[in-house]
């Protein structure tokens, strides 16, 4: 494929700029693989963060090309040929150092979310019985690999800076997964819309865009979400049904 | 701006590294729903040429006070205000446009588009802050439900239409047949059908709502079709809003004898 130009974005804390290099790439490679090139060839103190290189781990999320994406999922053929590259890293969270930054707020987030609470158990030696179709619903967010490239490219946390207000897309992905479990009976609703900001989500399914596991985060995970929202605050039938509704 | 985390500055309006077209997709959307909303009120204010022999305009059904033959209660009733024209569909309008308004796939396309917010993923925005849906006038988006709720009702009055749009006055009486309006009609129904029942609110009240469908069978039978509807819920909610204004159209042509109704059979 011949010589390709990398404009990566050098620097600490958040202050730097785009520094060019010029590398060889071939046949099946990714932009992660050109990373560790220029890291081998002429920028050994590059700062990139992987792991797997196969698209499980999560690690090597940035934005190539204005786009949030997994560099090692990223294939130099899928880019415009005879273009420079550019590579930074993810907006919405501190940087670090060039290419990394610190993810460390989503783990403080999802410790906030209630977690799994199981119903009484169903038989006498303290198991439950789910059927496959009440779980299939919930499997897809399970293979969620917290990259947070869909953290990234939210516009209410990258934009607008809501870290305090606005859990993000992962983790209403996370609370769905947990609140349309079949077993789960804990009440994560009254959070979601109070303090978890679900109504700052304005549906513009770029979370969805992103996912590199294709999870239909806006119109299974956060969608719901905001009807269940709807069902406890703003539709007067329903809390009227919900009423008279046995509990599980 | 308060930043709780010292995270890089926000982008000016319209500022990427993107290369693709990001803008591209807006386009289309401000052209159609501008021209729908354009059309559908030209058409609304019209009160004349919306029914053709039994065919009546979606825009105009039901046809609950009016001057055609398919007025459910009579002409014009007494309490409409003198100042405002009178026209059946200002009565009707309201419930679809309300409906469509707050559906979430025009949401999220429309804020994009017209409202830049965002312009597009990963673009810089023009605004510095931000509500969202939380507060006044746009937590009304909430009540989407209800919007639900009467679109589906007047649902069954247009397939009710299409039933009468197969009834045609003749030499011996009233027979039945099939013209091309009919066909429209049909068609248009139908997308509007895929597009109800593919709704967001429509898949969380049939059965989304429950943890464990399992034990609702026929609920969980109606939200696997909703479901199945949902996947496409953009192409149901745009093919949908062109079959409203081209049956509009058609029966208006027709009214006014620039058309002639072909009958199949």
């Amino acid at each position: 494929m011949g010589e390709t130009t990398f404009r990566v974005w050098r620097g600490e804390r958040g202050k730097g700029d785009f520094a060019d290099y010029r590398t060889e790439v071939g046949e099946g490679m990714v932009v992660l693989d050109a990373m560790h090139q220029i890291q081998a060839e002429s920028a050994g103190d590059l700062a990139v963060r992987w792991n797997c290189k196969a698209g499980k781990c999560g690690s090597c999320s940035a934005e190539i090309n204005g786009k949030p994406r997994l560099m090692c999922m990223t294939r130099m053929d899928e880019l415009p040929a005879g273009e420079a590259v550019t590579v930074e890293p993810m907006r919405a969270f501190p940087h670090v150092r060039d290419l990394v930054t610190d993810v460390s707020w989503n783990f403080e987030v999802k410790k906030k979310v209630k977690p799994f609470k199981p119903r009484a158990p169903d038989a006498p030696d303290g198991t439950w019985r789910m059927q496959q179709e009440d779980v299939d619903r919930v499997q897809e967010f399970r293979k969620c690999i917290e990259c947070f490239l869909c953290q990234d490219v939210c516009h209410v946390l990258r934009d607008h800076h809501k870290h305090d207000e606005f859990i993000g897309p992962r983790f209403f992905v996370h609370s769905a997964a947990l609140e349309m479990h079949p077993l789960d009976v804990e009440d994560r609703v009254h959070e979601l819309k109070e303090t978890q900001g679900i109504g700052y989500c304005n549906i513009t399914k770029c979370c969805t865009a992103v996912c590199p596991e294709h999870i239909t985060i806006t119109d299974n995970a956060i969608i719901p979400l905001k009807e269940r929202v709807v069902d406890e605050f703003y539709d007067p039938v329903m809390k009227l049904v919900k009423l008279f509704r046995r509990k599980p | 701006m308060h930043r709780s985390l010292p995270v890089m500055d926000q982008r000016k309006f319209g500022e990427t590294l993107r290369r693709d077209a990001w803008w591209l997709p807006n386009i289309p959307i401000v052209l159609i729903l501008s021209a729908f909303i354009v059309y559908a009120t030209w058409a609304a204010f019209q009160n004349a040429n919306y029914t053709f022999g039994p065919y009546l305009s979606p825009f105009y059904a039901p046809e609950l006070w009016g001057d055609s033959p398919h007025a459910w209660f009579g002409p014009k009733p007494l309490w409409w205000p003198g100042w405002l024209p009178f026209s059946p569909a200002l009565i009707i309008l309201p419930i679809p446009a309300t409906f469509r308004m707050t559906c979430y796939y025009y949401r999220g396309s429309y804020y994009k588009a017209f409202w830049a917010d965002p312009p597009a993923c990963a673009v810089g925005e023009p605004r510095k802050t931000y509500l969202g849906e939380n507060s006044f006038p746009l937590i009304l988006q909430n009540l989407h439900r209800y919007g639900l709720l009467l679109a589906f009702i007047f649902l069954f009055f247009l397939w009710w239409d299409v039933w009468k749009a197969m009834w045609f006055e003749g030499a011996g009486g009233v027979e039945f047949g099939i013209g091309v309006g009919t066909v429209v009609m049909t068609l248009n129904v139908v997308l509007l059908t895929g597009y109800t029942l593919g709704c967001h609110s429509m898949r969380h009240v049939v059965g989304g709502m429950l943890d464990r469908i399992s034990g609702a069978p026929v609920r969980r039978q109606l939200y696997n079709v909703s479901s199945a509807c949902n996947r496409g819920h953009a192409k149901w909610a745009w093919t949908s809003l062109f079959s409203v204004a081209l049956t509009d159209a058609y029966i208006r042509l027709c009214a006014t004898g620039v058309f002639t109704d072909l009958r199949i059979f």
